[in-house]
């Protein structure tokens, strides 16, 4: 039972430190602003949760199990909508995928002043 | 398997860090941030375990929360003038319009 | 072996930070270099330490230094001179400074005095004196807690600093007008504000976690406070300054940061009028254990009350300024535009 537990958490801490690092040299290899952003919010959110689950299977005691379970739903929930939140904001202030040629400029910019 | 799993989160923290300085538009380095910020997320709980405190998991979950809190704090705030990116300038220092 | 790593990337940051010019990456830096003290502090097992520095210095710190450079400008000017006579004080004051240390024991060694003579009385006596798990808190809350009571004083002094420069007046068909632009904007922000709705009564429900835990485990009143506030700064970003105006009274919030402070002093007069001395929670109650456990409890509540008020009226009003400015200079440019 032992070695079943290590095995399990061994894989799925593994996978997970190989999709954070993945996504790590995809932020310095890509060539554009939303190539970049898309290869940080996939593995940042599968990598978490996988050293999470890992990390829950090796927790022994109930109060640790439950708080990695909210951390865990904390960054299901959040990270895809981060990445949603920046890529409309970089689209709204300008900033243009690579090679694309026939995007216009969104006119509707000067309409969007802040609320607060 | 916990200390391998710690150096490979050390090392995409550090990879976030030069994208965090070198990167060309600003949005690259709000990007670098929210990165390196989940992955302290990640960190933290690894410490917790590797130390054997598992205390280290509320500031987990607090900083989860504060790195969403920032970020959309810096998005909100940053649709002024100044902050308009121009196709010719990919550099650090924007015009003032 | 961490700790070399992450001094080592400390210093790479800050000499970053120091040789650019774009004061918005500066601030993200800042964000990183914050984030990097919270891990060294983790990796030196000062848990209560790093949870603060995570929330404040790392999370809200950055949030208001961008606020603030949305209203300065994003360069930073040019110095025009070079600061030869300064550098040259610097380095007299620094050299002077590690002279001075030179003297100290060793970071850490076993004969230094405060391994001694003050942390072996905490850690032996701790228990039995006050009863709760968390040394932390107790030196925080009990020992020392006419220390902690001067902190709490300078922290509502700063709320009232920044009300006394900041407060503006607003009008009332400038509400209107934002209030019109709140709702058009709500089908574009559709996303992030349903996510944000999920997400406050839990930010909410662990800031109080975060606040009645202190005596077990990391936490206390100044975490907690910040934790609180952080999450009604993030309704009022993604609501609107005026829908926030309206569910928190902002009278309501400046009397809870001068009540924060009168329920600190008040257990000090309590104790007083009890026959201890100032702060002195063991007379607080027939038993003294009781009364350590009282004791703390309200202070811990006064000085969450007054850091949770004292950072929302600073965001408050620094956004209230930010939109002021904002309109103001609007209302230039059509004019402008119309001659």
């Amino acid at each position: 039972m032992d070695i079943v537990i290590t095995i399990c958490s061994g894989f799925f801490l593994l996978v997970g430190s190989f999709l954070c690092i993945s996504g790590g040299i995809g932020l310095l290899r890509f060539p554009d602003f939303y190539t970049r952003m898309h290869a940080v919010g996939v593995t940042d959110t599968l990598g978490a949760g996988m050293i999470l689950v890992g990390l829950m299977i090796l927790s022994t005691d109930f109060l640790v199990f439950a708080k990695l379970v909210m951390v865990l739903l904390f960054t299901l929930l959040i990270g895809p909508t981060t990445s949603h939140v920046l890529a409309k904001a970089a689209f709204h202030n300008g900033v243009i995928p690579k090679d694309s040629n026939n995007l216009r400029q969104t006119e509707e910019k000067e309409n969007t002043s802040s609320i607060l | 398997m916990l200390i391998a799993a710690t150096l490979a989160i050390f090392v995409a923290m550090i990879l976030a860090i030069i994208r965090g300085i070198v990167g060309p538009t600003l949005y690259d380095r709000i990007l670098a941030v929210n990165m390196f910020g989940t992955k302290t997320v990640l960190l933290i709980s690894l410490l917790g375990f590797v130390m054997g405190r598992p205390e280290f998991l509320d500031i987990a979950i607090v900083y989860a929360l504060i790195n969403f809190i920032s970020v959309i704090g810096v998005l909100r705030y940053s649709d002024t003038n100044q902050f308009k990116h121009t196709p010719q300038d990919n550099e650090s220092t924007k015009k003032e319009s | 072996m961490i700790d070399i790593v992450l001094l080592t990337l400390l210093v790479v940051v800050a000499i970053a930070i120091i040789r650019m010019k774009d004061l918005f990456a500066v601030v993200m830096l800042t964000g990183i270099y914050g984030l990097l003290s919270a891990s060294f502090f983790v990796a030196m097992d000062a848990v209560d330490v790093a949870f603060t520095e995570a929330a404040v210095g790392a999370g809200i710190s950055t949030l208001l230094m961008l606020v603030v450079i949305t209203m300065t400008g994003r360069k930073e000017k040019p110095t025009r001179h070079k600061p030869f006579s300064a550098l040259f004080v610097v380095i007299i004051t620094g050299g002077l400074l590690i002279y001075g240390t030179l003297d100290m024991p060793y970071f850490g060694s076993a004969d230094a005095p405060i391994h001694n003579h003050t942390s072996p009385r905490y850690i032996n006596d701790s228990m039995e004196e006050i009863g709760i798990p968390n040394i932390v808190t107790s030196v925080l809350a009990s020992y020392r807690a006419f220390d902690t009571f001067g902190e709490v004083v300078v922290i509502f002094t700063a709320g009232i600093g920044v009300l006394t420069l900041l407060c503006v007046a607003r009008s009332k068909e400038y509400e209107a007008e934002v209030e019109s632009i709140n709702d058009s904007m709500h089908q574009q922000h559709l996303v992030i504000r349903i996510v944000a709705k999920m997400l406050i009564p839990f930010i909410f429900l662990f800031a109080l976690y975060v606040q009645f835990h202190g005596d077990f485990g990391p936490g206390g009143g100044f975490q907690a406070g910040v934790i609180f506030a952080s999450a009604i700064i993030l309704y009022a970003m993604l609501f609107g300054l005026s829908t926030a105006h309206k569910i928190i009274n902002q009278t309501l919030i400046q009397l809870i940061a001068a009540l924060g402070v009168l329920l600190y002093g008040s257990v000090g007069i309590v104790s007083l009028m009890n026959g201890g001395n100032f702060l002195d929670y063991n007379v607080l109650s027939s038993n003294p254990i009781t009364g350590q456990h009282l004791g703390i409890l309200l202070i811990e509540w006064g000085v969450g009350c007054t850091v949770a008020s004292v950072i929302v009226v600073i965001f408050f009003n620094l956004a209230a300024r930010r939109a002021f400015q904002q309109h103001k200079k609007q209302a230039q440019d059509k004019e402008s535009s119309a001659c």
